[in-house]
């Protein structure tokens, strides 16, 4: 049986990419990937599981990652919002629309957004604005007042079902 | 907030964990994580060991029994909220799920975390107890079962010995054909219910209540079974001066008040809640 | 000679240039600008309200593996030229021992003030540290409410207070007394109105480094006001101006709470210089709520009198203000409040009678809105109440008072606390009113309420009204600058934290160049690139900055084009700006930005093409004293359910005079952004303390700010009066959504519940409350 006690290497998948690096049971994910493995664009705002920052995909489901512990991502598939647009290639549908509606303002809380809305597009045929609103009621933005994120969310639904040949609702 | 040191251990079967509940010193069980670790991060509690549960597969299923549903104690919330066998023979679970939390943290949070945490306001631990849920702790001594009823030793406390832990929670189907509505306010979408009433209701061939159960959660330290609301609905064809009475005793619940809200409020908030509830149920009783 | 003003580029929704870094998560806020080998800092701080501080045993914390050490006050003599900070406000009239102690030995005065500082290999083991710091307190009374404040026999906040009103003072003019001696009309009202705090999502932090090679204290901190910043450390730790380089990263929103120099950022940096090692501090957010300032309680006690006909004759009453344990920055807040309750309308005559207390809380400075929204929410609803006394609507009743469009430039009996004439220069009320009553449909509102009733529900409806001088002076600065590179850079004391600024100064810059906004370099709010600055507050940098960048353009495109004429040896009046060149007409003569600059920068011995300072490079400050005002006119139609007092917002319309938009899209942002803070204000942000003054919301979870599902459409649409006051015809926007948001909301909750008798005086409104309000509470008791 495991027991881990001081540091040890923590191995997992992020963004598709084989990482490790060093973390005390108590580190929570969203430090490791900030801080052990250089990907700063998860932040923290609140480190109670409210304000949604922090959040990633882990194993395609929308988590928290300060209420995750390092080593419990042992082994998984991690996805965070340096995965959407590849490298330097061009921004994701997502974050494309994010873009042209002006979903974002200081962008702070916007990395954790983009992930929970990207499980979203990826899961559900076709989301509503309700739908969207509950899936961001999970996440606090003081900056925008939502309506944009929901405009731009609405849009992306649209490119994304055009590409995947759906038809919208 | 960065959380106090701790030992983390991972066991991978049931009895690795139950092992280590009982040989390592201040062990506590780490579930999904969504109270525990907040805790954790604000320096609300300090265990000295964190025993993983996550990568038991025993601890987390949901089996159709046929008396009962069983639901492993490690079973994230969302599979309670994608699941047929829940919707189709537990609908006031899956009513209820949809207010748990938000997305995010229900696809880590787990059925057992929220039973042992026993937040007063908490749906899952409301819907135990409209059901008569049965709980089965285990520990290195072997397993028993404990009602809902006398699960909650007080506030936020389970009848759990220090190295005991819960392996799983059954819940018993009402027949097919009955009524159920969970009914919540709270002041924001996934916000723990101020109040919450979970009613379940049966009509019999001449329309006659043959079973009730209403259940309210966040009024007082534990979800509370309103017994006297229940009686007064049997043997009632359920008119609405039947309901109004019963939810007049969801206002008699003694209730909690607080530094947000006040005692009188939960009470209020008991009574309108409980009425929206039953007529709700009523409704979905199909006759 | 000048040019004409761009044609294209301004006054267009052009796409954010900040959008690719942070969509990518590439941006670099505070916590991950990369400095190597930085330790890092947590506070030790106050649990009581109101102590003396009998010892502060650091030695088990500084025994924990990791920790670098521990420090209270006198760890840092030699490091600092006072205890005490600097007052913000400097030429504000308040007493010397006002202002925070960097860090406090011998009493405390609110819970979060800071105690010591651990430094640590990391946060987790500083916490660690931290909570082994044993404090010893010999509490002393309390004053938590700052109505007990006020009374004489209340005990000091602070023992070296001799009382706890910092301020008494009143705001006067016209002939109050015969206007209350008989009035035909008199309402009377007390309010209860709290803000809450900022919660930027990004909460406060700083990182100081001593660069070794030029002795360079490096600082960064996430902050509405570098050069504030810059010069309080210079003062504070004695650092050479010249060896002090504050940059400003990323910033997650400020909101005001950033607006702010704190004890924090003067200790980090002094800690940093002394141990030779960079020193980060990130807030966390309990730390947000505890200690970065916020807003709270006023107390109002109000009288209008008024005629038969509904036109106002005066307002007189009292006001109590909360203001916090200490002064950090200056007595705005409250004084904003008593002088800008009249708003838009006339009012003949005005007695307020202000007290601005002390309480063992956190010091309260501007959140976003300053003050404004406390008072618009006075005057709002006592407009409400006169209309309902003399029967008319909520609409006519405003009419019959707001300042007409004839009446511009209107010059207020009151003044600005630098003492000149509050003068509403520009915005035509009326206009903005009827703009408003046109685009909420109110003649469907029968229809409306009848579908909510069919549902169970109340409805009701509001209309509120705001004003807000915008562009806070004296000046802002922007350094323009063409590098021989051929980029062309912005260096400004403007501050970006969300609203766009980079992109809004590139478009107005660009088009003078022939270039697009994206080729346009700007950076914010780093004091070694430009001298002076003052930043993001107060709603002022689309007019400070924004001006300052268009002059500076306009300028620095006339010298280009000089050169070029003497360069190419054609006449001026030929030539032309195109994407990064300067070309004839003809397109026979052309020559490149870059070929340009490094001409103008000279080559030894030759002459410069022209005789004119070298470089190609014009700073302007841009200066203005006067502030320009803009106006707001909302509606909010809300649902109420009686049976538990839940208030949902249905619909919400912004009408927005801000003058002429630079970016309609960006400038719609900020209004909805700022219409959803004031429903956070309106309906659930409450400051709550206990009677210790043991702060009882310290996290998300008790501390409610509005999610999606809660907002409903917002509506925005702009009418503008363009300001006289400057060039570009602008006017602030960040602030002015929020400031009637409270009154409106409000206002249609009590619309709605109107016919059971129910009057509302405060906010925030909880659902408890107006069942409350409804009777619910009583028939709970009675049972």
């Amino acid at each position: 049986m495991k027991t881990l006690d001081g540091s040890s290497p923590v191995t997992l998948y992020v963004n598709g990419q084989p990482r490790c690096g060093q973390a005390e049971p108590r580190l929570h994910l969203g430090d490791f990937l900030r801080n052990e493995l250089g990907l700063t664009g998860t932040h923290l705002g609140c480190e109670h599981g409210v304000c949604g920052a922090c959040t990633v995909l882990v194993d395609g489901v929308s988590s928290r990652s300060c209420l995750m512990l390092a080593v419990q991502a042992e082994g998984a598939q991690v996805r965070t919002v340096e995965g959407l647009a590849h490298d330097d290639g061009p921004l994701s549908m997502l974050q494309q629309a994010f873009h042209d509606s002006h979903g974002l303002q200081c962008g702070y809380c916007t990395p954790g957004i983009l992930m929970s809305l990207t499980e979203l597009l990826e899961t559900h045929p076709a989301p509503d604005e309700a739908v969207i609103r509950d899936v961001l009621s999970g996440h606090l933005c003081r900056c925008t007042g939502y309506q944009n994120i929901v405009a731009a969310a609405l849009k992306a639904v649209q490119a994304f079902n055009a590409v995947q040949g759906r038809r919208s609702a | 907030m960065k959380a106090p040191s701790f030992q983390y251990v991972l066991p991978q079967t049931l009895d690795e964990a139950l092992a280590a509940l009982h040989e390592m010193e201040g062990s506590r069980i780490l579930a999904g994580g969504q109270s525990l670790l907040a805790m954790l991060n604000m320096r609300f509690a300090f265990p000295e060991v964190l025993v993983d549960i996550g990568r038991i597969g025993e601890l987390a299923h949901i089996t159709d029994r046929g008396q009962s549903i069983e639901i492993g104690s490690a079973t994230r919330q969302r599979d309670i909220e994608f699941s047929d066998v829940i919707a189709r023979r537990l609908p006031l679970l899956r009513e209820a799920i949809g207010h748990v939390g938000h997305r995010q943290t229900r696809n880590r949070g787990t059925v057992g975390g929220s039973l042992c945490q026993l937040d007063p306001s908490a749906e899952i631990p409301t819907v135990a107890m409209a059901m008569d849920a049965t709980l089965t702790a285990a520990s290195v001594r072997g397993r028993r079962e404990i009602s809902m009823a006398h699960f909650p030793a007080g506030y936020m406390t389970p009848s759990l010995e220090p190295d005991e832990m819960l392996v799983s929670v059954s819940l018993r189907p009402w027949a097919s054909g009955h009524g159920h509505a969970f009914e919540e306010y709270a002041r924001r979408h996934g916000d723990f219910a101020i109040v919450s009433a979970a009613v379940l209701i049966s009509l019999d061939a001449q329309g006659v209540v043959d079973r009730a159960s209403v259940t309210l959660g966040g009024v007082s330290a534990m979800p509370v079974r309103v017994k006297a609301a229940e009686q007064v609905l049997l043997g009632s064809r359920a008119q609405a001066a039947d309901l109004a009475a019963a939810a007049a005793f969801c206002k008699a619940v003694e209730a909690t008040s607080d530094s947000h809200v006040q005692g009188w409020y939960r009470q209020h908030l008991a009574q309108v809640l409980c009425g929206r509830a039953l007529k709700r149920a009523l409704e979905r009783v199909e006759r | 000679m000048t040019t004409n003003p761009p044609s294209t580029g301004v006054w267009q929704s052009a796409p954010r240039v900040e959008d690719e870094q942070l969509l990518r998560g590439q941006a670099r806020f505070l916590d991950d600008v990369p400095v190597d080998d930085a330790c890092h800092a947590c506070f030790v701080r106050s649990a009581q309200a109101h102590a003396r501080i009998v010892s502060i045993d650091t030695e088990k914390a500084r025994a924990v593996p990791g920790v670098v050490g521990v420090y209270v006050k006198q760890d840092l003599f030699g490091e600092l030229t006072s205890w005490r900070m600097p007052l913000g406000f400097a030429l504000a009239a308040l007493p010397e021992n006002t202002t925070p102690f960097v860090l406090v030995d011998h009493e405390v005065a609110f819970v979060g003030e800071a105690i010591a500082v651990v430094v640590a290999s990391s946060r987790h083991v500083a916490e660690d540290a931290a909570s082994l710091v044993q404090v010893h307190y010999a509490p002393l009374p309390v004053v938590a409410d700052c109505r007990d404040a006020v009374r004489p026999e209340s005990p000091p906040v602070r023992t070296e207070l001799s009382s706890n009103i910092l301020q008494h003072y009143v705001l006067a003019y016209g002939a109050i007394d015969e206007e209350f001696a008989q009035p035909q009309v008199l309402i009377s009202e007390d309010f209860w109105v709290h803000r809450g705090a900022g919660h930027p999502m990004e909460g406060r932090g700083v990182l100081a480094q001593m660069e070794k090679s030029t002795g360079t204290l490096m600082v960064w901190s996430s902050t509405q006001m570098a050069h504030e910043l810059h010069y309080t450390l210079a003062l504070m730790l004695g650092q050479p101006e010249e060896r002090l380089r504050v940059i400003t990263p990323e910033v997650g929103g400020g909101f005001g709470a950033k607006f702010m120099v704190y004890p924090e950022e003067v200790v980090i940096p002094a800690l940093a210089r002394k141990l030779g090692r960079p020193v980060k501090w990130v807030e966390d957010r309990r730390e947000h709520f505890i200690s970065a300032v916020q807003e709270r309680d006023q107390y109002w006690s109000v009288q209008l009198a008024a005629d038969r006909d509904g036109k106002i004759r005066g307002l007189r009453g009292t006001m109590i203000h909360d203001h916090g344990a200490y002064t950090p920055q200056g007595t705005n807040v409250p004084y904003n409040a008593a002088s800008s309750i009249t708003g838009p309308y006339i009012v003949p005559s005005y007695h307020l009678d202000v007290s601005v207390v002390h309480t063992n809380k956190v010091p309260v400075a501007t959140i976003r809105g300053a003050g404004y929204p406390q008072a618009a929410f006075v005057m709002e609803r006592m407009m409400d109440r006169l209309a309902r006394e003399v029967g008319l609507d909520p609409v006519q009743c405003r009419q019959r008072n707001l300042i007409p469009a004839d009446k511009i430039p209107y010059v207020k009996p009151l003044k600005s606390r630098a003492g000149l004439p509050l003068t509403i220069d520009s915005g035509d009320f009326p206009a903005l009113q009827a703009r408003a009553v046109e685009a909420a449909d109110l003649p469907g509102f029968t229809a409306r309420r009848q579908a909510s009733e069919s549902r169970g529900r109340l409805r009701g409806w509001a209309i509120a009204h705001s004003v807000k001088p915008t562009g806070r002076g004296p000046y802002e600065s922007v350094r323009l600058k063409i590098q021989p590179s051929g980029t062309v850079a912005i260096y400004t004391g403007a501050l970006a934290m969300g609203q766009g600024l980079k992109t809004t100064l590139a478009q107005l810059c660009a088009p003078h160049f022939g270039l697009g906004p994206q080729a346009i370099e700007v950076m914010a709010g780093d004091t070694a690139m430009i001298g002076y600055g003052h930043g993001g507050f107060a709603s002022r940098q689309a007019i400070m900055a924004g001006n300052a960048v268009s002059q500076a353009a306009r300028q620095l495109r006339d010298k280009v084009l000089k050169v070029a004429a003497a360069v190419l040896g054609v006449d001026i009046s030929v030539l032309r700006l195109s994407q990064g060149e300067v070309l004839s007409l003809d397109g026979a003569h052309r020559v490149s930005l870059a070929r340009l600059s490094m001409l103008m920068k000279g080559v030894p011995g030759y002459a410069l093409p022209m005789v004119d300072d070298p470089g190609l490079e014009e700073t302007v400050h841009f200066h203005c004293d006067a502030q320009t005002y803009a106006g707001a006119c909302h509606v909010c139609e809300v649902e109420v359910d009686p049976e538990i007092g839940h208030i949902e917002v249905q619909r919400y319309l912004a009408v927005q005079d801000s003058g002429n938009i630079i970016n309609p899209q960006l400038a719609e942002g900020q209004v909805v952004g700022g219409v959803v803070h004031g429903l956070g204000n309106a309906l659930f942000e409450h400051m709550a303390y206990d009677e210790n003054a043991q702060p009882l919301n310290t996290n998300f979870g008790d501390y409610l700010l509005p999610t999606a599902p809660e907002v409903p459409p917002i509506q925005v649409i702009f009418a503008p009066s363009p300001s006289p006051l400057n060039e570009l015809g602008v006017k602030g926007v960040g602030e002015c959504s929020t400031i009637a948001v409270p009154a409106a909301v409000v206002g249609a909750v009590e619309d709605a519940l109107w016919s059971r008798g129910v009057r509302i005086s405060e906010f925030p409104l909880t659902p408890m409350r107006v069942a409350e309000l409804l009777g619910h509470a009583s028939a709970t008791e009675q049972s």
